[in-house]
């Protein structure tokens, strides 16, 4: 009898919730099949019984840039940094529709996939990453067309300088999954218990694209209120990517260190409360 | 003992009942806000903080403290009614949900089959979902590719392997669900109820899939069913259980005779103590029920030729409504008839004062066919619009024999009557022309 009291001695112990620091990483790991799984389903999901298929993942940004263009460019006038405004903008718009699609759809983990939660077990962690990585896919597609255009500028003479911080790249690509990841999966904790985030966020996204330098520069906010536009992690990431392809922006060094130590805060905080609230979920909602 | 893969320790399972948290941020704030000062809770109902602030009555404890361990190899079956656990215990050891109390050590991977087609999803086709299906219950995808033509053939999908799954019939689904989580080979697989949908050459290979792994294989199965019979020729050992306990622990056979004389399936009478969390709404509250012989007795079982007597006390709170009780007789999930209160009663075509009554509903004996009958209640306001106060689901269950007696209806009849829900004596004339 005595060796089985020892809890080495089995696969797996199941008990009540305890701590707030109750994860595994292996566990994620070992369903790394499911992950690509899943990711495969939601990519071909997405556009099938559509008439454009995938090209739907072209013509989103293009569409966008082109609205953009001609209503903050041409009507409202807002300066673009003397940067042609169609590239101004979709340097702005590829990025940021990565980071609010991943924020968006694991937002709503829990709600939408209740069903399943409900049925089985796997680490739910699962489903918010393998959002982000097929939102990944898309990026890459959108990031694709951004740089045909940015190729046809810099031939047609633009004054376009692409520098070495793009090798920054996939530092920024890496917080906007961790900070989508990390408000997603805080919100969708919390909207199992508060609904009403729900109908909030599509608000709030929006608002936040407009606290963001998407559609002007950020050179265009005066000195005095820079510091308040910095505490938006999205500043830094969105300023540092057009200034690495096309050379004109006004981003300094630390509030960049500023955005990734607030990207990795609110990483930490969506997982805890995340894993936290993963085990009981299914008797709340 | 080191045989031991599932040990169950003092396992409990809490439910809140009603409502979860205050339902907006705005009072969880103030009752958050309130608690950090020292100061009462404005949130809390006043009964509660007179009641020491712990209010009792709104949790449920769906599993209470149940403690035992399957042996591997072992094929345990779980019976009891609806609601005494077993499908909250399943749950707790497939990690669906985490149990209040208590633990469970677990020797070997679990697959569990808790519903049909568990993840499949509709658009993809029937060889995609046998990947993401095993993903989901723990596969890698090169375990899976091995054993892809061994699913396929037991599912019987040949043909239909690259259809997408929304176009299969509601067996081929089971069929291939079961196939996916009975070929995964895991040490511990857990069915619940899940095979009633197949048709019966599939219940069939099932149950002979599940012995075979069993006993060829030495893995462990535990299974939840309320087909006796399936239970009686798959498992070595089962369990019964009641409101949260385990109340019989041992062979098949005497702990489904112990289910099946003490008539646990049957419910001759409920009572809800507490007005405020009864079923019912502002207006109507439901107090008690019961099934109760001619001499006024709670009874369970009936002769056939007994009368049965459905009792309902219920309270009115709120005046001015023109309330209907109704019952609806249901038996193996087809409602036999429908029955209403006030065609007789002298609160026809008038509101209802606030207070409690009682409705009687009388049925005669020789009139309902032999079997397991379920009540279902409604306490609705009939009028422009229909509003339900109450609807209760298996409020009262009772069960009638017809025994062999040369004097009795049947007389010396020896089979059953099948699908015969009520069987009225009617008068009868016969004669010689």
């Amino acid at each position: 009898m005595t060796s089985i009291d020892d809890d080495s001695d089995w696969t797996m112990v199941i008990r009540s919730r305890k701590g707030w620091f109750d994860i595994d990483v292996s566990e994620l790991w070992r369903y790394r099949d499911l992950i690509v799984l899943f990711v495969r389903r939601d990519f071909v999901a997405y556009y099938k019984q559509t008439i454009l298929g995938p090209l739907w993942f072209l013509l989103q940004p293009l569409l966008s840039t082109i609205v953009f263009t001609v209503i903050f460019s041409r009507i409202a006038n807002i300066p673009t940094d003397g940067l042609p405004p169609f590239l101004f903008y979709m340097a702005g718009i590829v990025p940021w529709t990565y980071f609010a699609s991943c924020l968006t759809q694991t937002s709503s983990t829990f709600i939408t996939n209740a069903g399943i939660f409900g049925k089985v077990y796997f680490p739910r962690i699962v489903v918010p990453v393998s959002v982000v990585i097929t939102n990944l896919l898309t990026f890459a597609i959108q990031f694709g067309l951004f740089l045909v255009f940015l190729l046809y500028f810099y031939l047609q003479g633009s004054i376009i300088h692409p520098n070495v911080w793009i090798l920054l790249v996939p530092v920024l690509l890496f917080q906007m999954a961790a900070l989508g990841l990390g408000m997603g999966i805080l919100i969708s904790s919390m909207t199992t218990k508060y609904r009403d985030l729900t109908y909030a966020l599509g608000f709030g996204v929006q608002l936040w694209m407009y606290a963001t330098p998407i559609v002007y520069p950020l050179s265009q906010i005066p000195a005095k209120w820079q510091w308040l536009i910095a505490l938006n992690p999205m500043t830094a990431i969105i300023e540092t990517f057009r200034y690495a392809f096309l050379g004109s922006g006004a981003i300094q060094p630390w509030v960049l260190g500023v955005s990734f130590a607030m990207t990795i805060l609110i990483l930490a905080i969506g997982i805890v409360l995340f894993s936290r609230v993963e085990k009981t979920f299914m008797d709340t909602i | 003992m080191s045989d031991v893969v599932i040990r169950v320790e003092n396992l409990c399972k809490e439910y809140h009942l009603g409502i979860i948290s205050h339902g907006t941020l705005r009072r969880d704030f103030q009752s958050g806000w309130a608690k950090f000062r020292g100061k009462e809770d404005p949130n809390t109902k006043i009964d509660l903080i007179h009641n020491g602030g712990v209010n009792t009555n709104d949790r449920f404890l769906a599993l209470n403290d149940i403690s035992f361990d399957v042996k591997q190899g072992e094929i345990v079956g779980i019976i009891g009614r609806n609601g005494a656990g077993k499908s909250t215990l399943l749950k707790i050891i497939s990690r669906v949900t985490a149990p209040t109390k208590g633990t469970i050590k677990i020797k070997g991977r679990v697959a569990s089959l808790l519903e049909v087609g568990t993840g499949f999803h509709p658009e993809l086709t029937g060889r995609e979902n046998i990947f993401l299906n095993g993903a989901i219950l723990g596969m890698h995808t090169c375990d899976l590719e091995q054993k892809f033509d061994e699913i396929v053939k037991f599912a019987e999908i040949h043909k239909f392997i690259d259809t997408p799954v929304k176009r299969y019939s509601s067996g081929m689904y089971v069929r291939l669900a079961f196939a996916v989580a009975a070929h995964l080979d895991p040490e511990i697989l857990i069915v619940d109820e899940v095979l009633a949908v197949g048709d019966l050459p599939f219940q069939k290979k099932c149950l002979g899939k599940m012995r075979e792994v069993s006993q060829e294989e030495g893995r462990t199965v535990i299974f939840v069913s309320h087909n006796m019979d399936a239970i009686r020729n798959l498992c070595t050992r089962a369990m019964l259980l009641h409101e949260g306990k385990v109340l019989m622990d041992g062979s098949t056979d005497e702990t489904i005779g112990k289910y099946l004389v003490d008539k646990m399936g049957c419910i001759g009478e409920r009572i809800w103590p507490d007005v405020n969390i009864a079923p019912g709404d502002k207006v109507v509250r439901v107090h008690a029920a019961r099934v109760l012989d001619q001499q006024g007795n709670v009874c369970k079982s009936f002769d056939v030729r007994d009368p049965i007597v459905i009792e309902l006390e219920y309270q009115v709170l709120e005046e001015g409504h023109h309330l209907h009780v109704h019952f609806s007789f249901i038996k193996e999930g087809y409602t036999l008839f429908v029955s209403k209160d006030n065609l007789d009663s002298p609160w026809r075509d008038t509101v209802y004062p606030t207070g409690c009554y009682r409705a009687t509903c009388h049925i005669p004996g020789d009139f309902l066919n032999e079997g397991e009958v379920s009540v279902y209640l409604a306490i609705t306001t009939v009028g422009m619009v229909n509003v339900g106060h109450a609807s209760i689901e298996e409020l009262l269950i009772f069960d009638i024999n017809d025994r062999m007696d040369p004097n009795g209806v049947r007389g010396n009849y020896p089979l059953t009557w099948v699908r015969q829900g009520v069987r009225p004596r009617l008068h009868w004339h016969v004669e010689k022309i």
